[in-house]
């Protein structure tokens, strides 16, 4: 009987480039934001239910290790919030064209680094 | 579920290695799969250095040239070697095309060469495309008409009309859209992939076919069209510079406004 055939590299040889970065990035993102929902959710819960239950969880918050994380889910949140406009042009019809895709892809990289920096800045100072 | 890793009998392990003539001063270096059902060894990577003075200026040349002067038992598919026959397509240098269109000075470094991504192997460069090949049969690539074909003479068509079908009747089923695509790699058994909703576009697309409303019902499945979630791998790597992501957004869009 003739062995199995092998499968092809895939992951381990194709060339990451833009269009397949943004999107995986764009489901970790959404990920990301999904347990950070439900951190934000945790914190709510804490200011409903007294000074105590808020002081708790500002002192884990404004840990670095907290700050950290929050500022890793602000990231996440204006990334899938942008490429999420990107996927609804997308979708429109709009865009579609490899060139118009790279000037997109690098829009959203930079608007996600500005909205992020202006968001802590405001934050810290 | 994704498997991202290669099942044990895929991975690769070193080659041999074919030196160049002692007297070549323009020597590139190629590494290239290889696999044979007649041993029992795991797919290797060969190397092979060549002349490039005595060598045509295209990656298929190069690979005609080891075929013919270092190696015979490299096996690879090869016909037009004009970008027309859709068959020498591989990955080279990290992006799927036709070795026949890609020029060996756009490669920085060494060429490295491997079959169509995540398929499974028949020999060396040459993938089993038997599941592709399905699935376009599945779409019914052909006119469907309900109107008898005039005495004759062709079935005609507006400018307009004709205008609709560019970009889409210039495929020439290379699959190197399909293996581009991660969703395609995780989901091939029922995902159809871009080259051949690119083709079921150009039905839906074309204004002598009367079945667009029963092709785009077959469509309308979330795993058969759905499973595209833009990423665009596609249109970036086609060799002959189509746009299948934006035929499968024609699709959804179609879907979404009847």
């Amino acid at each position: 009987m003739a062995k199995p055939r092998p499968l092809s590299p895939h992951l381990q040889v194709y060339r990451p480039q833009l269009t397949s970065v943004l999107s995986i990035t764009h489901r970790v993102s959404g990920v990301v934001l999904t347990t950070g929902t439900i951190t934000l959710a945790v914190w709510l819960t804490c200011v409903a239910r007294g000074p105590e239950a808020f002081a708790v969880m500002a002192l884990v918050v404004g840990h670095p290790l907290g700050q950290f994380v929050l500022f890793g889910y602000s990231v996440a949140l204006f990334y899938h919030g942008m490429n999420g406009i990107r996927h609804l042009c997308w979708d429109l019809g709009f865009g579609l064209t490899i060139p118009e895709v790279y000037r997109s892809g690098y829009v959203v990289l930079g608007v996600t680094c500005g909205l992020t920096a202006l968001l802590w800045f405001s934050v810290w100072f | 579920m994704a498997e991202f890793a290669l099942p044990a009998n895929s991975k690769m392990t070193k080659g041999q290695s074919h030196s160049a003539p002692a007297n070549a001063k323009n020597v590139k270096t190629f590494q290239i799969y290889r696999w044979s059902p007649d041993d029992d060894a795991n797919p290797r990577v060969d190397i092979f250095n060549i002349d490039l003075d005595a060598c045509g200026p295209m990656v298929l040349d190069a690979l005609i040239k080891i075929k013919s002067e270092q190696d015979s038992s490299l096996t690879f598919r090869r016909s037009c070697r004009e970008g027309i026959c859709g068959s020498c397509s591989m990955n080279i240098d990290g992006t799927n095309t036709l070795a026949c269109l890609k020029s060996i000075d756009e490669v920085k470094g060494d060429v490295k060469i491997f079959p169509l991504p995540h398929m499974p192997v028949v020999k060396d460069l040459v993938p089993d495309l038997s599941n592709a090949y399905r699935q376009l049969t599945s779409i019914e690539p052909w006119l469907k008409s309900d109107k008898v074909a005039p005495e004759g003479e062709e079935r005609r068509q507006s400018p307009e009309e004709r205008e609709k079908l560019d970009g889409l009747w210039e495929c020439v089923l290379c699959f190197s859209c399909s293996t581009a695509c991660p969703s395609y790699w995780w989901n091939s058994d029922e995902y159809l992939g871009p080259a051949v909703l690119l083709q079921a576009y150009r039905w839906v697309a074309d204004s002598r076919d009367d079945h667009t409303s029963e092709r785009l019902d077959a469509l309308d499945d979330s795993f058969a069209l759905y499973r595209c979630h833009t990423i665009m791998n596609c249109a970036k790597t086609c060799p002959k510079g189509l746009n299948p992501g934006k035929a499968i957004a024609s699709i959804k869009s179609e879907l979404a406004n009847r």
